[in-house]
């Protein structure tokens, strides 16, 4: 990950719990009261506690947990859809808690849209009516709307069906309809709630493949919840694990691939096909000395998988890593078939205190 | 001497008892009974009560022992009293208010009534097919119509149909917003029901002993508000229920989108709790004919008029065959309302 790209929201502390009176809970949490005590002592749920997140411009950043980790919770502070008990939001430089009523709707209309697990379409509406949403909101012309949604219905692959109703749609049409209508409101930012989740297998695979099309041309800002480990490994730049309300660990999902930091985390990816996940980059000898007795040229973005393909399984190759048409580093075969072993125990020494 | 005489002995309230001096409100049936039987109630000597016939120590009761506490019949004496104190005052307010129910409802009885059949009866039917689009009800509709014409029903059918009309406007006028107000608000949802209940289950006659007593019998508004009242509640209910079952999610969306509250409330909440309001108001139609038969005690004109004469002048064959016109009306208009609701359903097309 490189510092110079921007800093889009920034979650400071958050702090969220559930009951009758958070604010006064705040300082049992504070003197580190877990979750099941708060529970169990003061009726209340610890839904978010203490939770940091740099979300960066123009990436994906995909938050993972198991259902009741707090992932669908935390989306909805970035537009308020739920006020933390303590903690700051900060979106472009700007602190969201302070914003009034105006202000904040204004952010919602310009600022973000949002992607919901269950399309959350409005049936009576046409799906062109849908897709045009958000310029209707807005206070634009039924013509403005009309257009934005015509132009990104046809980019989601749904041209033709203007004048259907949400209804008489599938799933994954409904999604694509739900995804048109985020992208046609122009946001720098997209929020997508357990987007593809309700989908069958294959046709959540076609709509990730979608997204990334989508953002290798948009370059939007993405914050993308989900409970699915290969989708998370998938779309990511940014991997945040949360578990309990709390994050247990981000980063480069290649990085937590290779140097989990917490059993947990382990047990998540002990089952997941490591060849295709991660990446010639994360495993190569980062050197730019020359190497002899090399086989040949791989691409520092190529999975494992394929390189193994290319080497025949031969474990006693090295190949030149390229990037640019420049060399980055060196791939060892034998390195190579380490990393495909899942990692046993963490490392002590990457765990954050 | 009483049964319950010993009590003020024991509690030492005699004294207070004996103050208050002979009764002067009006005889109880009990007391003409025996002042006609020559028999004296109070000074008679107490014959001696079996325990196992004891009587409750009700307010006539505890009188015959202490004539300080006052009889039952003094107390709706009161109630009537009191009623009657605030009557004039309420009256000040009430009257100007409701006033324009009056003139709605006499404008809209005449201009029903003026209109000859042979525009009326096609007007209806035009209606009835545009609001429904179907062969059948429009069919039902223009054949009962000329049923009644041709029995000389017409004229006391349009009335009722006018009454219906005017008190179900004014029902969804006033009962959508209460209902938009309850779905909003918890505090205004608890406090709406009880009295919800109550216009609910208080026996109709019994709206109109206080509405009798506010309002002249010759006013129109007096069966206009018994009607009202009794039929706006599926409304109010049905608007408050199909706002809060308008699913979260979209909501949940309508707000992520930056959506302002009036936005979300007329684009979103109302729109999609359309089926069930156009249930409410089919009830409310239903409830208004239902009352609109039993306000002809009070002077309602239409088919109500005719059935109340068959009971009076006993009647048989007139009251009966108004009841099967206030039947054939009542199937049309609920025919046709839910055919617009089921047209109105499908186009929401969930």
């Amino acid at each position: 990950m490189t510092d110079d790209t921007d800093i889009k929201i920034s979650i400071r502390n958050l702090y969220k719990i559930f009951g009758t009176d958070p604010q006064a809970m705040m300082e049992h949490v504070r003197n580190g009261i877990g979750k099941p005590d708060l529970l169990e002592e003061y009726g209340h749920v610890l839904g978010l506690q203490d939770i940091n997140i740099d979300i960066r411009a123009g990436q994906i950043t995909v938050i993972m947990g198991l259902s009741g980790s707090g992932k669908s919770t935390l989306i909805r502070h970035v537009n308020r859809l739920i006020d933390p008990t303590a903690g700051e939001v900060i979106v472009n430089g700007e602190d969201v808690l302070a914003y009034g009523e105006a202000r904040l709707a204004e952010l919602r209309q310009n600022t973000m849209s949002m992607v919901f697990q269950k399309f959350a379409l409005f049936p009576h509406h046409t799906v062109l009516n849908n897709a045009g949403m958000s310029r209707r909101v807005r206070g634009e012309s039924a013509q403005i709307a009309d257009r934005e949604g015509q132009k990104w219905l046809e980019r989601v692959g749904l041209a033709g069906y203007e004048e259907h109703y949400p209804g008489q749609l599938s799933g994954g049409m409904q999604q694509r309809v739900g995804i048109a209508r985020a992208l046609s409101s122009d946001s720098e930012i997209m929020l997508m709630d357990e987007a593809f989740s309700a989908l069958d297998p294959l046709i959540r695979t076609d709509m990730q493949d979608l997204l990334l099309e989508l953002q290798r041309e948009l370059h939007k800002t993405i914050v993308f919840i989900t409970h699915d480990l290969d989708e998370a490994l998938k779309l990511a730049d940014h991997l945040v694990i949360l578990k309990d309300g709390a994050v247990i660990q981000q980063g480069e999902p290649q990085d937590i691939l290779l140097h989990p930091n917490d059993d947990y985390i382990i047990d998540f990816i002990s089952d997941i096909n490591r060849a295709r996940v991660l990446r010639v980059g994360s495993v190569m000898e980062k050197t730019d000395r020359p190497g002899d007795g090399l086989s040949g040229e791989v691409d520092v973005a190529q999975n494992l998988e394929s390189v193994i393909a290319v080497s025949g399984g031969d474990t006693n190759l090295h190949y030149r890593v390229m990037q640019d048409g420049q060399q980055v580093g060196l791939l060892h075969m034998r390195d190579l078939v380490r990393a495909l072993v899942p990692v046993e125990a963490a490392d002590p020494a990457r765990r954050v205190a | 001497m009483a049964v319950y005489d010993g009590l003020f002995r024991v509690t030492g309230l005699e004294g207070w008892c004996s103050s208050g001096g002979p009764n002067e409100g009006p005889l109880t049936m009990a007391e003409l009974i025996a002042r006609a039987n020559g028999t004296q109630v109070e000074g008679a000597p107490a014959p001696s009560v079996p325990l196992m016939e004891t009587p409750f120590p009700s307010l006539d009761t505890l009188n015959k022992s202490c004539s300080s506490i006052p009889r039952s019949r003094d107390m709706t004496q009161a109630v009537e009293e009191g009623f009657l104190a605030i009557k004039d005052p309420l009256k000040v307010i009430l009257d100007p208010l409701t006033q324009p129910l009056s003139w709605m409802l006499d404008l809209s009885l005449d201009g029903f009534q003026a209109t000859p059949w042979f525009i009326m009866i096609p007007l209806l039917v035009v209606i009835a097919w545009f609001s429904t689009r179907k062969i059948g009800v429009t069919v039902l509709v223009a054949l009962s119509f000329l049923f009644m014409a041709f029995i000389d029903f017409y004229d006391d059918a349009i009335s009722t149909l006018s009454i219906i009309f005017v008190c179900t406007i004014i029902s969804v006028l006033l009962g959508v917003p209460i209902g938009i107000a309850m779905s909003r608000s918890d505090t205004m949802q608890r406090m709406t029901i009880p009295v919800l209940d109550m216009l609910q289950t208080l026996p109709t006659f019994v709206y109109l002993i206080p509405l009798i007593f506010l309002f002249s019998v010759t006013e129109s508004k007096l069966y206009g508000i018994a009607i009202i009242l009794y039929a706006i509640v599926p409304v109010i209910r049905l608007t408050d229920l199909g706002i809060r079952l308008v699913d979260k999610d979209v909501i949940e969306a309508a707000d992520a989108f930056g959506m302002s509250n009036r936005q979300k409330l007329w684009g979103v909440q109302v729109p999609l709790a359309l089926p069930n309001i156009m249930a409410g108001i089919n009830q409310t139609i239903m409830m208004s004919l239902a009352m609109v038969v039993i306000a002809s005690l009070v002077s309602a004109p239409g088919l109500g008029v005719k059935v109340l004469a068959g009971i009076r002048n006993l009647e048989l064959g007139v009251g009966l065959v108004a009841g099967f016109s206030i039947v054939l009306l009542a199937v049309i208009l609920d025919r046709s309302t839910k055919a617009a609701l089921g047209r109105i359903d499908s186009s929401v097309r969930q």
